[in-house]
């Protein structure tokens, strides 16, 4: 877990970093956007970009600009919901979406645990990951996501890492249809197949797998 | 190395036509059409937990590691970017897909193409030289064989010898007179596959590791894998494609996008007769299923293989 105080040195120094670099292209993702209710991302996702897991959003550094564009025009279409980031969303200009996807993708990204596909599961939540469960037509996280969930292309986002709050959190949003941005129905259709307690499990499962350092 | 060993002791034993004795078995045909598995009535193989710890049960989990790592942990026989598990889903365990524990109780079989009573391990082989387009393919006797073929054992060890299991293979999908339409099946794989496969059939790597199989090109299975054939690749569709959503196409649907996939180059039939594709068509294609090979379509000749 990463502490309020670094977050908010990190804020600091990217808020010093960002306005002498200012000039040339606003650093949306330390000073937000140009137009009123476009907050920093650092202000919620961390100044290293790596999420706030307490707090159970998500990291961003790293991911995929595609996939983050995707999300935020899906977040101003309404096709993904969030209280907070639609609003945020519908403020930013395509300008400032390009470049802030851009700058994220570029951040490091924790690294990822080594993990090949000859690794038995050892629970019920590892067997969902790893081998899926196909008597109710529900494929490996890890067919899709990657080897340990590490990502895979511009549509299937990185799992490892992320916080296991944020990941129970858009496993129920895909149960209940309040996110439904998926391309074909293929995460929506696997989360409605699962169970309360295998969404905590690969959550924290998936959560677990990352070189990030675990802070008390 | 080894062939050269290899190829007078099989000779003695059978007669084998020119430069058979690096392909194990020449026949990629079906045994035969197999049906669905309805689920109430499906068999249900070992689970791991029930595996025991010892010798026995190392083999198995080492032939498990193998089916769905092949790539990394048989490079020297797969000579494209694919995993046993690609094409035999939940690591050969489902229904419709091939399963392993279908296919074991099924050897030997005599195979009328190639006149001759085939192994198991020489099916194996086969998967090897075609489906991984690896080249020499691993003994009959070698590690890899071993671990495959007791891990294979395992899954169908409650299972009857010698009788056809339903869901078995991959269950033919009905088609009126074989149609097929490749530009609705462009249609097909733009909207359904391409996020995973990628729009020109590449698929998709972490590292240099492929997570979602290349479906053609030098990476993909050969021109002499049973997948080349047109409705076995319907099949396999139908019943299993999209991942997660089997059986979501239509018929026609899994017809035309297989038609699709495999209407695109890949790597040659390593049982190509003197240099010829026609020659090749006539001995090997002209007879087994529905395929493009060695025909023309839209003034291309199919089949030219690619490296």
């Amino acid at each position: 877990m990463i502490s309020l105080e670094r977050v908010l040195m990190g804020s600091a120094l990217l808020l010093i970093l960002g306005s002498a670099y200012g000039q040339e292209e606003r650093n949306v993702f330390a000073q937000g956007g140009s137009q009123p209710g476009a907050a920093p991302c650092v202000a919620c996702h961390g100044a290293d970009g790596l999420g706030l897991a307490v707090a159970g959003f998500p990291r961003l550094a790293g991911l995929p600009a595609g996939y983050l564009r995707k999300q935020l025009e899906d977040f101003k279409s309404g096709a993904r919901n969030s209280p907070v980031m639609q609003p945020l969303a519908k403020a930013l200009t395509e300008e400032e979406i390009v470049s802030v996807t851009r700058a994220l993708a570029a951040m490091p990204a924790p690294a990822a645990v080594p993990l090949h596909r000859s690794v038995m599961p050892v629970n019920t939540a590892q067997k969902i990951a790893l081998q899926g469960a196909w008597d109710r037509q529900i494929p490996a996280c890890v067919s899709c996501h990657g080897p340990a969930g590490v990502g895979v292309g511009e549509a299937f986002p990185p799992l490892a890492g992320q916080p296991a709050a944020y990941l129970v959190a858009q496993l129920n949003a895909w149960q209940s249809g309040a996110r439904h941005n998926d391309p074909n129905d293929l995460m929506g259709h696997i989360a409605k197949s699962l169970t309360a307690e295998e969404v905590q499990g690969v959550a924290a499962y998936f959560s677990s797998l990352s070189g990030q350092e675990v802070k008390p | 190395m080894k062939v050269f060993l290899f190829a007078p002791v099989l000779g003695i034993l059978i007669s084998l036509p020119v430069l058979a004795a690096t392909i194990a078995m020449e026949d990629q045909s079906q045994l035969q059409a197999p049906v669905a598995a309805h689920p109430a009535s499906q068999f249900q193989p070992p689970l791991e937990s029930e595996l025991p710890d010892n010798a026995y049960g190392a083999l198995v989990r080492q032939g498990y590691a193998l089916f769905v790592d092949t790539k990394r942990l048989a490079p020297q026989f797969v000579g494209n970017g694919l995993n046993c598990s690609n094409c035999h889903l939940d690591q050969g365990r489902l229904a419709n897909s091939a399963p392993l524990w279908g296919a074991y109780p099924m050897y030997p079989a005599y195979r009328k193409k190639n006149d001759k009573v085939n192994t198991f391990a020489e099916r194996l082989q086969g998967c090897f030289q075609f489906s991984m387009n690896g080249g020499t393919p691993p003994a009959a006797d070698s590690p890899e064989i071993t671990a495959l073929s007791v891990y294979s054992y395992w899954l169908a060890s409650k299972a009857p010898l010698g009788a056809e299991l339903p869901g078995r293979g991959y269950p033919e999908v009905p088609s009126s007179a074989n149609a097929y339409d490749l530009t609705r099946g462009a249609e097909v794989y733009k909207g359904l596959c391409a996020v995973c496969h990628g729009a020109e059939g590449q698929g998709q790597k972490v590292g240099d590791s492929y997570v979602m199989p290349p479906l053609w090109g030098k990476d993909s299975y050969n021109w002499g894998a049973g997948m080349h054939r047109i409705n076995t690749a319907a099949s396999f569709i139908k019943y299993n494609m999209p991942l997660g959503q089997g059986g979501s196409l239509t018929d026609q649907q899994a017809w035309d996008v297989a038609a699709y996939v495999n209407s695109h180059e890949r790597p040659q039939d390593p049982r190509l007769v003197e240099g010829s594709v026609e020659k090749t068509r006539v001995k090997f294609h002209a007879n087994d299923g529905v395929n493009l090979y060695g025909q023309t379509v839209e003034g291309v000749l199919i089949g030219q293989g690619i490296r």
